[in-house]
């Protein structure tokens, strides 16, 4: 069986070193940091957000006009919750397995997966629809992730279904000990459908409370439709507390105050092992997809200009600098690209590989699918 | 000799003591009940879950993605509906990940009428299953192939559903299960629960061995050239007293195939019967408008044309919302014992 990471995909191209965090031991003064209300986050921290925020909205930037070319069809992603999505990716406990955090994602963790170690080209493998995407072989759109050594399981266009699977590994996690935990990421209109309900309720059973990390990303929208048309409830974290389940609204266009969001919550998840809500309000800055024009908006908060402006009055960052992490970035995505080309598509044999897993119990499938049953016999 | 359903639950136990699985659950599987048909009773993993069927298949998607090993029960298939794309997913995740993500759980249910069910304890799930591509789907008719398929399905390292034809579940097999002790009423002491206080009850499980029935293998109960009657589940025996009879009356004897697994099903078993036969009578409960005999039907005169005598033909449910309480709606609803007869009558002697 193939690993989704060891693959002919290989590494990515000009992938930029992620900075090793250490904000334990960080000696820094208080002064050499970034301050939103009374949290704080080191100079080191705050410039490795930065730069993976940044090089995440390069990327699906770069598949939005892959988009538009025909180099790719449908686009669909994360710009707007670069800042959330990239503090949850470095928070992760990464590895394979149930001493390690599963994550039930949604198609706007493309900054979560950049924190992890993705390299951008894998993103735009998956664009591309390429057999050397590692996440579905060209299969799901884009943001749509696997990773098997990541706990990270395939992310699926069905809204809030990764709500029902989450209790389901933090069982085995909570069983396993350890402290690893499960999070499980959805949009606020997600929020409608049962599943949701079904995480609270299969999550809190009186003794059987489960680490899961609910995470509610509030852009306000469904597509279309704005949240304040179709729900009456002031903060979706308060649907947990009939359950129990202690939560937070953070700005999710904050770093700062959304990294310590996410500690706190899995924090909660960790020592505790119960569940843990965080709603985070976030922008959706290229509307919901391709198929509403992906087009720019400008009446959000764009997190990564927002917190750019933060690094460069606080000195903590130059305008130079600024200038060559853009362009390195720009760089790196389209080099990727350019690479992207140059791999090749599925094949019609592969079409229905990966069906079936191979199996000793089974006398038309013993491998994987292959035609109706009875018909290879003939072939 | 052990019913359906005891048979289901040493399959269980033996899939718990000797291949792995971690989780049996679902509505009222854990104590006290042990399921509505006691298909759990006193298993070591069982546990009550929420009534929730898509959280019961959903925990078990990720019970399985975590290394568990889940069988997990919707209580009738009949509330299995809103779990649709639930099990869409789990059926597509192998697929999806490009390899990357098998999931290897079961999914047991009651399937089928014969139990004056009524609207939402009648219904067939088989046809919507078997377009649940990346699902494997077995549905067992004696108690010996019921601990053969879950067995099976507890082996299988896809997502496989097992569904019980709530009609047979209370059937005693004709075949004794490997260990199971040829006394019924010493087998019920040791692994039936006691009606009333259970608090202090535990099973005493026989000693059991291993049995397989590979997924995709049918059965061939009875054995002849007049024609071919393809069954499985509550019609199964049906569809062998007919034949039983039509043979007694008329010398006329029919190959009778259990199907046993729905899908991969055992085409092969089919071909070669048609190729013998040039006769095919496909029977089953289900509802008749895109139902999965019609699958059958399609793939038979597109590769056996030629080798058919007479016009093949389909006897299933009726294409109705419901199967009504009072015995009049069911009898006639469904295929009963008279209609088997008069369509096997009718196909072993219609004029080539």
């Amino acid at each position: 069986m193939p690993s989704n990471h060891d693959a002919e995909n290989g590494q990515g191209v000009g992938v930029v070193p992620v900075l090793e965090i250490r904000p334990d031991t960080n000696e820094a003064l208080p002064s050499d940091g970034l301050f939103s209300g009374m949290e704080f986050l080191p100079a080191v921290t705050c410039r490795q957000i930065h730069q993976i925020m940044l090089r995440s909205r390069v990327m699906e930037e770069r598949m939005i006009k892959m988009a538009k070319s025909g180099e790719g069809y449908f686009w669909i992603g994360g710009p707007g919750e670069e800042a959330f999505n990239t503090c949850l990716g470095l928070q992760v406990k990464k590895g394979r397995g149930p001493a390690y955090d599963y994550l039930h994602l949604h198609y706007r963790n493309e900054a979560t997966l950049v924190a992890m170690g993705m390299p951008l080209i894998d993103g735009i493998r998956q664009m591309g629809m390429r057999w050397t995407d590692p996440h579905s072989r060209g299969r799901n759109f884009p943001g749509h992730f696997s990773v098997p050594d990541w706990n990270v399981v395939p992310v699926t266009p069905v809204i809030e279904v990764q709500h029902g699977m989450a209790p389901g590994t933090a069982l085995v996690q909570k069983r396993f000990g350890g402290d690893a935990i499960t999070i499980v990421t959805g949009g606020d209109a997600g929020t409608a459908e049962g599943d949701f309900a079904s995480c609270m309720i299969w999550s809190t059973r009186p003794g059987q409370e489960l680490p899961v990390l609910i995470i509610v990303m509030n852009n306000g929208w469904g597509i279309s439709t704005q949240a304040c048309t179709q729900h009456g409830e002031r903060r979706i974290i308060d649907r947990g507390a009939a359950f129990g389940i202690k939560g937070e609204v953070v700005d999710g266009n904050d770093p700062i105050a959304s990294w310590h969001a996410i500690q706190r919550g899995m924090s909660v998840c960790r020592q505790e092992r119960r569940p843990y809500m965080i709603e985070a309000k976030v922008s959706r800055l290229y509307g919901h997809s391709s198929s509403s024009g992906a087009q720019r908006v400008q009446r959000e908060v764009d997190c990564v200009r927002d917190f750019e402006e933060k690094l460069l009055r606080a000195g903590l960052i130059d305008q130079p600098t600024l200038d060559r992490l853009h362009h390195e970035a720009t760089i790196e995505a389209d080099d990727a690209l350019k690479q992207v080309l140059r791999e090749p598509h599925p094949t019609p044999d592969d079409v229905a590989r990966f069906s079936y897993h191979s199996s000793p119990v089974d006398s038309i499938y013993p491998g994987d699918y292959t035609g109706l049953p009875g018909t290879h016999a003939e072939v | 000799m052990a019913t359906m359903v005891q048979a289901v639950r040493m399959a269980l136990h033996y899939g718990e003591e000797h291949l792995g699985v971690t989780d049996v659950f679902g509505e009222d599987v854990g104590p006290p009940l042990g399921g509505v048909f006691t298909a759990t009773q006193g298993l070591r993993t069982a546990w009550n879950s929420p009534l929730d069927e898509r959280g019961i298949v959903a925990t078990a998607m990720g019970i399985a993605y975590a290394g568990g090993k889940p069988v997990c029960e919707i209580q009738f298939c009949d509330y299995g509906f809103n779990t649709f794309d639930l099990l869409k997913v789990a059926g597509n995740q192998y697929w999806a990940s490009g390899g990357g993500m098998p999931l290897n759980m079961v999914l047991m249910t009651p399937s089928g009428s014969g139990i004056r069910g009524s609207l939402y304890h009648s219904h067939s799930f088989e046809s919507w299953a078997s377009r649940l591509a990346g699902w494997k789907i077995v549905m067992p008719s004696s108690a010996l192939d019921a601990y053969g398929l879950m067995i099976a399905a507890i082996e299988d390292p896809n997502p496989v559903m097992v569904l019980l034809p709530k009609a047979l579940l209370r059937v005693r097999g004709d075949k004794l299960l490997p260990g199971e002790p040829a006394d019924e009423q010493e087998l019920k002491n040791m692994i039936d629960a006691p009606l009333g206080d259970r608090t202090k009850w535990k099973p005493r499980w026989p000693k059991l061995s291993k049995h397989v029935v590979k997924i995709g293998e049918g059965a061939l109960v009875r054995e002849g050239e007049a024609a071919t009657v393809v069954s499985y589940g509550r019609t199964l025996p049906l569809c062998v007293q007919a034949a039983d009879r039509v043979r007694e009356e008329t010398g006329a004897a029919c190959d009778v195939i259990d199907l046993r697994s729905i899908f991969p099903y055992d085409w092969p078993m089919i071909r070669r019967s048609v190729q013998k036969t040039g006769r095919v009578l496909i029977v089953n409960e289900d509802t008749e408008v895109t139902n999965f005999g019609e699958h059958l039907l399609r793939r038979v005169i597109d590769e056996h044309f030629y080798d058919l005598l007479v016009r093949p033909r389909v006897l299933l449910g009726k294409h109705i919302p419901g199967i009504g309480l009072n015995q009049v709606y069911e009898q006639n609803s469904v295929p009963q014992a008279p209609q088997v007869l008069a369509a096997i009558r009718e196909i072993v002697s219609e004029p080539a």
